[in-house]
């Protein structure tokens, strides 16, 4: 199928990529043409087939319950390469509060 | 306004967070309180080649709450992915359970809002389903340079959302539902239900039809309610709001609505820029939960009586009304706390009395839970033996009581350090009886010749003349033998 | 044909080692050496010369002490594709995103190579989140064939494939999510090993597509590759999807099976060439070099049969609907808050989601969490997603039956010999299709392996794909190397890097 420019900015706000208007044609040709290829499984029957999530019939290992204590120099090690942290936070961008 | 022109319909989404030690999919600590992200493991924080592993615990707990509400056990359900993107959510999205669900359809029983004293009067409430999911980190909003901080301590922390089917009609009885659901979960163990810590929360579901109808009417979601009084007042705002709209031939928007607690209203959160396209899809990390008879067993035989049944024994073996039966069994502490007391031989009644009064007040007032009670069970059952065989009055109980609370020593202890034990010996009494009389012939001419109010100087004279000990109701006995005698 | 330091196979450096004939420091030298003499191929995107020292002297004073005792593979040499996470040293997945990303662990492949004592030499280049079959997407700009610099070496672990095949370390570690290993094994002449699903743990490996990757090796021969599986093989509690099967001694296995009593040594061993994989669109000199190849193992007592997997050709349309919906969840978060690429100027929240990613991701990157976002979103699911896996399923059954006829299967890895640079870059599903034998392995969770095979007239390497029953990896190495023993293929060396 084809997506046009509406689709695009959908999908692209969807995935909070900001896409650059100069190449919205360029854009949208690639990702019609990957969308033409995904359209040949049409091709193939799959009626009363199960859909298949895992490589292979296994089940969920359950780890025992256990707990690390706390651990600052995790923290600080971790925060080193945080591009901005304070007093043990990360800082993000003002977070709209519930309801804002 | 014709309110009963309108029936409400009203749901509950809790979501509970599980007593476990560790993180639902990691090893880190699940504590509340923590300093700021150190408890947030590089799967908390969400570090590129990071994977989730299932903590069996988080799962025993689900299957164990599950259980206690009757609930189907899927053998086999699935975990995907809910996609976001909040600072607070560090992949970009939620680890949760989405068309299989652990639980399945189970039902909850609650004490029916109009039914006072008699029991019986039970109403069901259907639990749609009971999945397992992550909670979020936390955002705080105070202000750094204009930035959020960001703390992931709670990221990861089990969750289990219970979602209840459209079967609550009032906000008392939505409330009371959520008092036995949080009774429950703490019952078993499942959850420490502590609301301040954002371990029991409620999302609540409410639409109007009118009365009669069976179709569902429009909708509108309620989040933030994290007390039983919230839950309550919101729900009633939101009733009122419905109302007013519907009874000016307006109609209710399908939306999500906040709760103000300190305006008590409710009004809609920021609508979002793009409708809610979560792209759920199966977790490719995380392979079928699949669970055995044993280990559904296993937590079956691990049950211990639920409060609905527990409530009924109390009924039936201790002739206690059905409200008391219920306030007792509701609380795991309470009611392990009464049989205590009654093995110890205490009267299930008088110790159900002084449960729900003096012991209560005196865990308001410290702020303690039942289980930390300086006085026990059977530290109560000596009291009121006290009482019963004569040795104190109630008063001096109460007394003894608040003395054994502030550890000041044992009940017979105090009794005799504090001189509390009461005359009984009837030759005693009546000889004080007789002297007082004796030495009062102007009051007890003025009695006899019919002036009754003269009776209460005499008692307070016999009880001064003994010290306080007196039996009160020998007192009296024996002083109108006295004086009618005459 | 070579017999340089460089180009010699692991087991005569660890019998060189171990003879003192050299020391792991000097071989370790020898191939610092030779990568500072060799940036053009810009194979590898971090050289971490003075670690690779110090576990070289290590490694020296663990074979003086220990000898026999000491890790198996010490002071062997090695390269790591820069998806897997390495403490202390930069892990960038060939992105900008993460161009400021050093690890603050190592993945379970990195911990048990550095305890069988391997040294690690350098980070190797890779297509961007090893999203890419030419490692032209990197945004450490592309790497160069040994064979023909004006060609890509194959991808995503092109820079692998490139630095093996160039001498500039004894073997690297890689990973394939839908051909990344055995591609650019084939390109560049070398034998790469994609384990079964869940044979090697992926904690630590940057996801990509978690039900597709796995990682595993780029060697110079079948020997070398199945000493450095068994090192990096087993079970790990960390990853949920890990097995908990016991790993078979691959090297004390390749010449097992036939082969005794004077019998040919892949005798008992049937190989299914699957119809599908030598049709049209393969070139004429590929499917040559496998049709030999193919004889080669009868000639060494395999009985060959013709089987069918009628559903392989949905195998690259599925694959391009499974892929980018599980990238574009683990791509999620990447969002600049706690590690990676941050804008610097935003409006708001949003604002600063949509730049951060925006800069920090490549154009193929940002087309797969497009495709991704698109086929998973409401409306789309059931017609792309669920379409995919039920195709997955029936592409999984496929090769379920073949396997009722045949031990392994073989045809050629790719369809062409490497490309040139910049060739494909701007018609992204031409470069898709040059994984159209090796997608359908990974959708299945199969192993899978490819040995060189020959050259095409430009001079160009042919690989030839084994393929595996589920956990059989011990069949496929087998196989190639008695192959191996029988050809050269392998022992011969870009003439510009002999």
């Amino acid at each position: 199928m084809s997506i046009d420019r509406e689709q695009i900015a959908h999908i692209a706000r969807l995935a909070r990529i900001q896409t650059d208007p100069a190449q919205s044609d360029e854009l949208a040709r690639d990702l019609s043409r990957i969308l033409e290829l995904a359209g040949e499984m049409n091709r193939f029957d799959t009626d009363g087939v199960a859909p298949m999530s895992h490589p292979h019939e296994a089940e969920l290992r359950l780890r025992p319950d256990s707990a690390e204590p706390p651990d600052e120099a995790r923290r600080d090690q971790f925060q080193r390469i945080a591009p901005a942290a304070r007093r043990g936070l990360y800082l993000a961008p003002k977070v709209p509060k519930l309801g804002e | 306004m014709n309110a009963a022109k309108w029936e409400a319909v009203i749901g509950l989404e809790v979501h509970v967070q599980l007593q476990t030690a560790g993180k639902i999919f990691a090893p880190a600590a699940n504590a509340y309180g923590a300093d700021a992200n150190t408890q947030a493991c590089a799967l908390s924080v969400a570090l590129p080649g990071t994977l989730p592993v299932m903590n069996r615990e988080a799962a025993r707990l689900a299957v164990r709450f599950g259980l206690a509400i009757g609930a189907k056990i899927n053998r086999r359900s699935l975990f995907a992915r809910k996609h976001y993107f909040y600072p607070d959510l560090p992949k970009g999205y939620q680890i949760s359970q989405y068309e299989h669900p652990v639980v399945g359809a189970g039902h909850l029983e609650i004490a029916e809002e109009d039914d006072d004293n008699n029991g019986g009067g039970v109403k069901r409430i259907g639990i749609t389903r009971a999945h397992l999911e992550e909670d979020a980190g936390k955002s705080l909003h105070e202000d750094f340079d204009g930035m959020s901080g960001i703390d992931l301590n709670r990221a990861g922390t089990p969750l289990l959302e219970i979602v209840s089917e459209p079967d609550l009609r009032s906000p008392a009885e939505a409330a009371a539902y959520l008092r036995a659901l949080h009774a429950l979960v703490k019952y078993l163990g499942v959850s420490d239900g502590n609301m301040q810590e954002g371990s029991f929360r409620c999302d609540a579901n409410v639409s109007l039809r009118r009365a009669g109808a069976s179709e569902l009417g429009t909708r509108a979601e309620i989040k933030n309610l994290n007390s039983f009084r919230f839950v309550e007042k919101a729900i009633a705002h939101e009733i009122a709001r419905q109302t007013e709209i519907l009874e000016s031939g307006g109609a209710v928007a399908q939306e999500t609505r906040l709760y103000d607690a300190d305006l008590d209203q409710t009004r809609p959160m920021r609508s979002k820029e793009d409708a809610h396209d979560y792209r759920y899809f199966p977790d490719p990390d995380l392979p079928p939960l699949v669970l055995d008879e044993e280990f559904i067993e296993a937590a079956r035989a691990d049950l211990p009586e639920l409060p609905g049944a527990r409530k009924l024994r109390f009924e039936r073996d201790f002739q206690l009304p059905a409200r008391d039966a219920a306030k007792l069994a509701f609380d795991r502490g309470f009611a392990d706390y009464f049989e205590t007391a009654t093995a110890a031989g205490a009267d299930a009644k008088t110790a159900a009395n002084w449960m729900l009064g003096e012991l209560s007040a005196a865990l308001n007032r410290d702020g303690l839970r039942i289980e930390e009670s300086p006085l026990g069970g059977a530290q109560l059952a000596e009291i009121l033996a006290r009482i019963a065989d004569r040795s104190i009055s109630g008063k001096s109980a109460k007394e003894v009581f608040q003395a054994v609370w502030r550890g000041e020593g044992g009940v017979d202890e105090i009794i005799n350090a504090r001189g509390l034990r009461q005359i009984t010996d009837d030759s005693e009494i009546e000889n004080v009886v007789a002297r007082v009389v004796a030495e009062h012939p102007e009051q007890a001419a003025q009695y006899r010749a019919g002036k009754q109010k003269v009776f209460g100087f005499f008692v307070g004279r016999v009880m001064q003349a003994s010290g306080g000990k007196a039996e009160p109701a020998r007192v009296n006995e024996m002083l109108r033998r006295a004086l009618d005698s005459e | 044909m070579t017999d340089a330091l460089h180009h010699r196979s692991i087991t005569a450096h660890a019998a060189a080692l171990r003879a003192g004939e050299y020391s792991c420091e000097e071989l370790t030298r020898h191939f610092l050496a030779r990568i500072e003499k060799s940036e053009r191929l810009n194979s590898l995107i971090t050289v971490t010369a003075e670690g690779a020292l110090a576990q070289a002297r290590d490694a020296d004073r663990a074979l003086r002490q220990n000898g026999g005792g000491a890790g198996a593979l010490a002071g062997i040499p090695l390269v790591h594709k820069d998806l897997f996470c390495t403490r202390g040293v930069l892990t960038s997945c060939g992105s900008k995103m993460l161009e400021n990303f050093i690890s603050p662990y190592d993945a379970h492949i990195i911990e048990k190579l550095g305890a069988a004592g391997a040294v690690s030499l350098a980070k190797s280049n890779m297509d961007e989140f090893a999203m890419g079959a030419s490692t032209e997407t990197s945004y450490y700009g592309a790497a160069r064939n040994p064979w023909d610099e004006a060609r890509v070496p194959g991808g995503s672990s092109g820079g692998s494939a490139a630095a093996v095949a160039a001498g500039l370390a004894a073997a690297a570690t890689a990973s394939d999510t839908g051909g990344s290993i055995r591609q650019p094994a084939a390109f560049c002449s070398l034998t790469g090993i994609k384990p079964s699903y869940g044979r090697v743990s992926r904690y630590g490996m940057v996801a990509f597509a978690s039900s597709l990757d796995q990682g595993g090796v780029i060697a110079r021969s079948a020997e070398d590759a199945a000493l450095l599986l068994r090192e990096i093989s087993g079970f790990d509690a960390r990853d949920a999807t890990s097995l908990r099967e016991e790993v078979p001694d691959y090297p004390n296995l390749l010449n097992g099976g036939g082969g005794g009593g004077g019998s040919p040594p892949l005798s008992g061993m049937t190989v299914g060439l699957p119809k599908e994989f030598f049709g049209d669109g393969v070139a004429e000199d590929v499917a040559a070099a496998a049709q030999t190849a193919a004889e080669q193992l009868q000639k060494l007592g395999a009985k060959i049969c013709e089987v069918e997997l009628p559903n392989s050709a949905a195998a690259v349309p599925c694959y391009y609907v499974l892929a980018p919906a599980e990238a574009s969840s683990n791509l999620a978060r990447f969002d600049g808050i706690r590690y990676g690429h941050r804008a610097a100027k935003y409006a708001d929240l949003n604002d600063f989601y949509e730049r951060t990613r925006a800069e920090g991701f490549g154009a193929e990157v940002k087309r797969r969490l497009l495709v991704g976002a698109f086929v998973l979103a409401a409306g789309y699911y059931d017609a792309y997603y669920i379409k995919a896996q039920k195709l997955r399923r029936l592409i999984a059954e496929d090769f379920a039956r073949a396997f009722e006829k045949c031990d392994i299967l073989a045809g050629p890895t790719t369809p062409q010999t490497a490309f040139a640079l910049g060739e494909k870059l701007g018609d992204p599903v031409a470069m898709y299709y040059s994984d159209i034998f090796t997608n359908a392995v990974n959708l299945a969770g199969l192993p899978g392996i490819s040995i060189p095979a020959g050259f095409d007239r430009a001079g160009l390497p042919v690989g030839l794909q084994l393929i595996g029953r589920y956990l059989d990896e011990a069949s496929l190495l087998r196989a190639a190397h008695q192959f191996q023993l029988a050809t050269d293929w392998h022992l011969r060396a870009p003439e510009n890097f002999s």
